[in-house]
């Protein structure tokens, strides 16, 4: 039902402008292809662009009018930065979860509903239905199911990631996209995250950023590693890890810097 | 020496604490006992309106200036909190760039700080180019003028503390500006209604701006286009009359101000914790 | 589908221009205010010159004399003698609430103080013609012999000075507050004692927030119309002592409204009042402005 998507970025680069400084790239020059149903997980240390790379995917640097965007980016063969559909409909196929759960100041079901009500015409029943549907596939409903009219603030961090998860593939993406999104939550909760995007790599592309190399070794399919804004090697995993072609790549893995 | 120097600022602390609270509780005091005396003594001036000698310490109350209060608050607050809602939305980074809605807080900055007489003065020199005679229509005006950069301030500064994560998380979802802001007014509900019972509390309790814009009112307000008066009008008009009973009444005015007062604080305490229940856990 | 995106695109776009609409609207009555204030000064302006009407005292409406001088002093007097009263108060107050005292006083001083910077004004008004003002006369008369009604610039002031500092207060402590507590500790850490910090650190700090604090009740105090109007005694003549009758600019418009507004040039004279305070909120607004600017960038922390 969902096709997944495959992505290709070119010549991407990415620029902050930043007051009296002029502009800052935070992304330089980057290619790469992102496979279908796959999990790819960006890596590489704080600051080296790994969050805006993984925003560009989602134009969601169009809301800030300090970055500027360049070279191209296809989504299942479609440019986002050059296509004439309108930005919203192009967000739509790609979902974002946040390093921190963001609950929307709603109620647990209406967080859920908000993307399905914002972007189709459809029957209450159909969004009860879908809201359901999406919360069963992140494990939640069960947990959930007798205050979905409580705020959605109310939920421990662990639920309120895996409702953030549930809010961004109710509105079926092709893609999601996922910001360290076990950083900020205890262990237990971080397995379970992890458990679901496994089962959930079957139905979409997964862009994963993290910055636990454990974690990395775990959970992709395929890496990618980051530094100071460039792409230094990519790969899959097995290869990545056990002949990494760059020194730096060397040194990451083997953990003198981070 | 540096513990000599600590001890002495404490009591001067202390001593300044006094300092302020004392003619504040004062104040208190004196509206709840001379106003709520006036009150009990004579109960009616609540629900009656001024009889033909009332400013010569004759018959009737000041319910014409509730009422006038009443009619001149609320469509003002009501009026105010649209467009201040609204230049709010509007001063944040989705729909404006930093530097034009930095103009605009200027300008904000400004009208916050003038005095209401100046917006008095304002509407009156329209009101004379209409050739018009002072009226409620007015005097709501000139409220709302008053309020408007009020609240606009809380909801911008509300709105503005929005956490930018609930702006991408929406924005990413394929949400539109719009649908993006109702969710961060949402979000800023709180702190939007605690900023319009602010104005609304400017609104009620100020005299300058509508003394010359609403006529002489001395009776219940008829239309729009009837004089009026308000609860802080009379008592600024009657606190210097020569007739003990004209004066109770600027008393019993201020003390009825005064609990009005406490029961918007109240209703903004509770409406902040109904609506934080969605913002904070 | 297709269709959705378009109309909400549209509701989007429709929305961008209402807001936009709304927004040139406040620049628009911004202007409208000073253009109207300034046509309706110029009939006066051109009877009497400005420097006239600010630096002259003579007032005399059957000849058309209109000098401002008295009550600009006055203005200036109630003012700052205010502000001499309510500022060292308000800062050790704030400090102490946001520093020493304990979490459940902070609590209920500071809402306390909050319900009364809501307070109206024709409220303080009244009382201080209730109580401050036969107050203030028995005093001078039984200390200093001096004979005075009570309605005097020193009354006015004081009622401002107690008008202006639960709005003082509140601001200074919400500014204190928003200084990160480890700059506290630093402080605390190296031997410092409470006062000390407070003084080398949290002040600089918080500075920029304590002197817009300052500044607004400044404003509040110099705007002020009816408490003043209700107790200052309202004599258009330069106050010989604190101890005299005066007239402020605000209350100056108050109190001449009803004699003068049927005629055009009196009118006019204190629509010109109206401007002068209005073009006085706009110096102040843009040197506080610039001082938060300077001040943010030098004590940055």
């Amino acid at each position: 039902m969902i096709n997944p998507a495959e992505i290709k970025i070119r010549n991407l680069s990415i620029e902050y402008k930043k007051a009296k400084k002029g502009f800052v790239k935070a992304i330089e020059n980057i290619n790469l292809d992102i496979p279908r149903n796959k999990i790819t997980m960006i890596i590489g240390p704080s600051g080296c662009g790994k969050s805006t790379l993984l925003k560009s995917i989602n134009r969601l640097h169009d809301i800030n009018e300090e970055v500027s965007v360049q070279g191209s980016l296809e989504i299942n063969g479609e440019d986002i930065y050059y296509s004439g559909r309108p930005v919203p409909e192009l967000r739509r196929r790609v979902g974002l979860i946040h390093q921190k759960p963001v609950p929307l100041p709603l109620s647990i079901f209406k967080n859920i509903a908000y993307g399905l009500k914002i972007h189709n015409n459809i029957h209450k029943d159909e969004v009860e239905r879908r809201v359901i549907e999406a919360l069963k596939k992140v494990h939640l409903w069960d947990e959930v199911k007798d205050r979905l009219d409580s705020p959605a603030i109310a939920l421990s961090l662990g639920q309120q990631q895996r409702l953030s998860i549930a809010r961004a593939i109710a509105i079926k993406p092709e893609v999601l996209l996922c910001d360290e999104i076990t950083s900020a939550l205890d262990p237990i909760s971080s397995g379970k995250i992890e458990q679901l995007l496994v089962t959930l790599s079957e139905d979409y592309t997964i862009v994963w950023v993290s910055h636990i190399l454990r974690q990395v070794r775990r959970m992709a399919d395929y890496v990618v590693f980051l530094y100071m804004g460039r792409m230094v090697e990519c790969g899959e995993k097995e290869q990545f890890f056990e002949d990494p072609q760059d020194s730096l790549t060397q040194n990451y893995i083997r953990g003198l810097f981070t | 020496m540096k513990y000599l120097e600590e001890k002495l600022v404490k009591f001067l602390m202390v001593f300044s604490v006094l300092l302020t609270l004392t003619p504040l509780i004062l104040i208190i005091g004196i509206t709840v006992v001379k106003g709520g005396g006036a009150l009990i003594n004579n109960p009616e001036i609540l629900i009656k309106v001024p009889g033909p000698k009332y400013l010569l310490g004759g018959e009737g109350g000041f319910f014409h200036a509730i009422m006038g209060s009443f009619y001149m608050v609320l469509p003002a607050t009501i009026i105010a909190s649209l467009f201040a809602v609204a230049t709010a939305i509007f001063l944040q980074l989705d729909y404006s760039s930093r530097i034009y809605a930095g103009y605009i807080r200027i300008i904000l900055d400004i009208l916050w700080g003038t005095p209401s007489i100046i917006y008095g003065v304002f509407i009156l020199v329209i009101l004379i180019f209409l050739q018009q005679r002072g009226c409620l229509l007015a005097g709501i005006f000139s409220l709302t003028l008053l309020e408007f950069p009020i609240i606009t301030r809380y909801a911008d500064e509300a709105i503005s503390c929005v956490p930018k994560e609930i702006r991408e998380n929406t924005y990413s979802m394929g949400a539109t500006r719009w649908e993006t802001s109702v969710i961060k007014i949402r979000y800023a509900l709180p702190g939007i209604i605690a900023g319009i019972l602010i104005g609304l509390g400017r609104g009620l309790g100020d005299a300058a701006a509508v003394i010359f814009t609403t006529g002489t009112g001395n009776s219940l307000p008829g239309g729009l286009l009837q004089s009026a008066t308000a609860l802080p009008v009379i008592i600024y008009q009657q606190a210097n009359s020569f007739y003990v009973s004209v004066r109770d009444q600027a008393y019993a005015a201020s003390f009825l101000l005064i609990v009005l007062f406490f029961i918007i604080n109240v209703i903004s305490r509770h409406f902040y914790a109904k609506f934080s229940k969605y913002v904070k856990g | 589908m297709k269709n959705r995106i378009y109309s909400r695109l549209l509701k989007d776009h429709m929305a961008s221009h209402i807001l936009n609409l709304f927004a040139f609207l406040i620049v628009l009555f911004f202007f409208l205010i000073l253009v109207m204030l300034i046509t309706k000064s110029v009939p006066v302006i051109r009877k009497n010159s400005i420097a006239e009407l600010i630096f002259s005292s003579k007032w005399d409406t059957d000849a058309k004399q209109f000098g401002f001088f008295p009550a600009i002093i006055g203005t200036l007097e109630v003012t700052l003698l205010s502000m001499l009263f309510a500022i060292p108060v308000s800062m050790l107050t704030a400090i102490y609430i946001s520093e020493y005292a304990s979490s459940s006083i902070k609590t209920s001083i500071s809402a306390f103080i909050d319900v009364l910077s809501g307070i109206p004004s024709v409220v303080f008004g009244l009382c201080a013609l209730l109580y401050l003002v036969p107050a203030v006369s028995m005093v001078m008369k039984k200390i200093f012999s001096i004979q005075t009604t009570g309605m005097c610039v020193i009354t006015a002031s004081l009622t401002l000075s107690v008008m202006t500092l639960p709005v003082i207060i509140s601001l200074i402590v919400e500014s204190l507050q928003l200084v990160p507590k480890e700059l506290r500790e630093v402080s605390l850490s190296l031997g410092a004692t409470k006062w000390q910090s407070v003084k080398k650190i949290l002040f600089r700090a918080a500075g920029p927030g304590i002197i817009s604090a300052i500044l607004l009740g400044f404003g509040r105090a110099f705007g002020e119309t009816m408490a003043v109007a209700m107790i200052i005694g309202s004599k258009n003549k330069i106050p010989v002592s604190v101890f005299s009758a005066g007239e402020t600019l605000p209350s100056l418009i108050v109190n001449s409204f009803g004699e003068m507004m049927s005629v055009p040039l009196q009118q006019s004279a204190l629509i010109f009042v109206a401007l002068i305070l209005f073009i006085i909120v706009m110096v102040t607004n843009s040197v506080a402005k610039m001082i938060n600017i300077r001040l943010s960038q030098k004590w940055r922390y």
